[in-house]
């Protein structure tokens, strides 16, 4: 089985969020960018195939050259490869293109990708992917098995969850559950060492049209202070949410 | 031209996120000069779409569609988008909206930006405001494609009320055993009670409640209002409440109009999903717990002394309101 596992390359949970040029553009200066967190699942579930069903995978990137230690984090945790499409992410149906192609050329059995991404949370490319390809897809994927070409999975739905099957090819948006929180992989010694000497191939964007563009950013308001109750004064509470915010 | 909006329904019935739906697209077809259009499938009684300014509905009866199948409802959508030249689609942000929106906006050949909390800030250009960086800032988006798609998030606009002189129309879109490769084996639904995505109010608890055997008074407090409960991220790793209520950045998001959280410490990963809520209070022993940055009512206290005085003064209020 071939897998491909889409990463994003995202600020960490704990970065400060600011803005350049006119607050048109998103300031990386001093953010950390790690490894999206719904891929990190995918990507520890990948090559969890890889060692008990003998898949090969392969991690992807849309991105700048900035991205490639994200990339090198993924092949020391275990990744077979990676490929970057060196091209500017700049629209999710741009990025689904990108990666439509690189499947193709590649005959990937298994696609996984994190539901949404952190930074920009559109949550659509992993879905425009499979349209692209007319592909099988489970969108809030939190359990995932694969037997010869049929899958088995779990998703997400609102107030419950959904057993769902399927066969390859398939693609999946995925999230915490696919792995537990704490088998997931980090990159030790050899792993680091070994990255090094595995392909990091660059291939160039195909044409693809773009159709959204983020034009201006900005920051919630702050907000106004905390009102604080006494505990032993609990009416005046209800009094202030019944009254003045009017939500019960 | 027109409007076309998906108004989700459950068990034959719409869901509230449909109304909202319907009265953000009246908006913005009032401001374009335009109809607005909905889609529904298999609901039984679609009068109720007309208190909210929906000008036509597109009724579809389909014994294949009903369970949800997002490549089968996707392929709904856009034929019905196509069949009424529609300009703009607005689709919700529950978990099947999610899941379908970007399969429609591959067969529209449509932008399509999600998370959009307001009416367009402008239309020519076509510009919608989202949320960034898991609710940390705004983004102002532009879309280009001559069919705009829009995905609404939850209470983010409100229901206002707006009758129509409502047309209903029989609608048999075409759809395909290609629709169908995913296979629902079964379903699994929560324990009856509200689910999170639902909810106006959520009652959330923290590690600061110390054991699952302390969450009957999240759950009777939770009652008292008609919320649902959930919990910060160490809880569902802990194994004391179901992962299915666990709420953050790497969690559920929340969207009510009231979230309480009793014994959370306001951690940035938390308050990331849950900063889209419009009120916030929290009850918490340690006056410097970050919550209280983020909150709009605040109780420093032991939680095992508000919550059952809470609940308590609550049932009285009930009683007489
Ligand atoms: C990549 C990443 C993603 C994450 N995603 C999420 C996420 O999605 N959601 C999430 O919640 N967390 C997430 N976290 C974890 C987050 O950083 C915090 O660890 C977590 O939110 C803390 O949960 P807590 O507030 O319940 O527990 P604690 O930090 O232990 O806080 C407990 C609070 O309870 C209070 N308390 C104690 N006793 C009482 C009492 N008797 N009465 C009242 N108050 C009391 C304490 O003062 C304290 O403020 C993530 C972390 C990382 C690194």
């Amino acid at each position: 089985m071939k897998i491909l596992v889409c990463i994003s390359h995202v600020p960490d949970t704990t970065s400060k969020i600011n803005f350049t040029h006119d607050d048109s553009q998103f300031d990386s200066n001093g953010v950390q960018f790690v490894i999206n967190p719904n891929d990190e699942f995918g990507l520890t579930r990948a090559i969890w195939f890889q060692e008990q069903q003998a898949a090969t995978v392969t991690v992807v990137n849309v991105g700048g050259p900035d991205t490639e230690p994200t990339l090198r984090k993924a092949l020391a945790i275990g990744a077979n490869d990676a490929i970057r499409v060196n091209a500017n992410p700049t629209d999710s149906f741009f990025v689904a293109k990108q990666l439509a192609e690189v499947i193709k050329n590649g005959g990937y059995d298994l696609v996984i990708a994190g539901k949404e991404s952190l930074d920009y949370n559109g949550g659509m490319v992993p879905g425009m992917v499979a349209a692209i390809l007319g592909y099988n897809f489970i969108n809030s994927c939190t359990e995932l098995t694969i037997e010869a070409t049929n899958a088995k999975a779990i998703r997400e739905i609102d107030g419950g969850r959904e057993k769902v099957s399927t066969s390859l090819p398939l693609i999946i948006g995925g999230q915490k559950g696919l792995v537990e929180e704490k088998d997931l992989r980090i990159p030790n010694m050899r792993g680091i060492m070994t990255a090094r000497a595995k392909t990091l191939t660059v291939v160039e964007p195909v044409e693809a049209s773009v159709h959204t563009k983020a034009v201006k950013f900005e920051k919630p308001a702050p907000k106004s202070a905390v009102k604080l109750v006494a505990a032993d004064n609990i009416d005046e509470l209800i009094n202030l949410l019944h009254n003045e915010a009017k939500v019960i | 031209m027109s409007i076309v909006i998906y108004a989700e329904s459950a068990e034959g019935k719409f869901k509230k996120i449909a109304f909202e739906l319907a009265s953000y697209a009246k908006k913005v077809a009032e401001s374009l000069g335009t109809t607005v259009t909905a889609v529904s499938i298999n609901t039984q009684d679609v009068s109720e779409l007309s208190k909210y300014g929906v000008d036509k509905v597109l009724k579809v009866t389909n014994d294949k569609l009903v369970g949800f199948s997002a490549k089968a409802y996707a392929d709904v959508i856009q034929q019905a988008a196509r069949k009424e030249n529609a300009s703009v689609v607005v689709l919700s942000s529950t978990t099947d909206s999610i899941y379908l929106a970007p399969l429609v906006a591959v067969a529209l050949e449509a932008g399509f930006a999600s998370n959009v909390v307001g009416l367009p800030e402008s239309y020519l250009p076509f510009q919608v405001r989202r949320t960034a960086f898991s609710n940390k800032a705004f983004n102002s988006t532009e879309i280009s494609s001559d069919i705009k798609i829009i995905g609404l998030a939850k209470n983010s606009y409100g229901i206002f009320e707006n009758t129509s002189n409502m047309a209903t129309e029989d609608f048999n879109p075409t759809v395909s055993e290609n629709d169908f490769g995913i296979k629902v084996e079964s379903v699994e639904k929560g324990s009856g009670k509200v689910s999170i995505a639902d909810a106006d109010i959520v009652v959330s608890g923290g590690r600061g409640l110390k054991g699952p055997e302390n969450w009957g008074m999240i759950e009777e407090l939770a009652e008292v209002l008609g919320a649902a409960t959930a919990c910060s991220k160490p809880v569902s790793d802990l194994d004391w409440r179901p992962h299915s209520e666990h709420v953050g950045q790497t969690g559920k998001p929340v969207a009510s109009n009231l979230y309480i959280a009793v014994g959370i410490s306001g951690a940035i990963q938390h308050i990331a999903g849950i900063n889209s809520s419009k009120v916030k209070v929290v009850i918490n022993s340690d006056p410097e717990a970050p919550f209280f940055k983020v909150a709009d009512y605040g109780i420093v206290g032991d939680a095992f002394e508000v919550v059952p005085h809470l609940i308590e003064k609550l049932k009285a209020f009930k009683a007489q309101n």
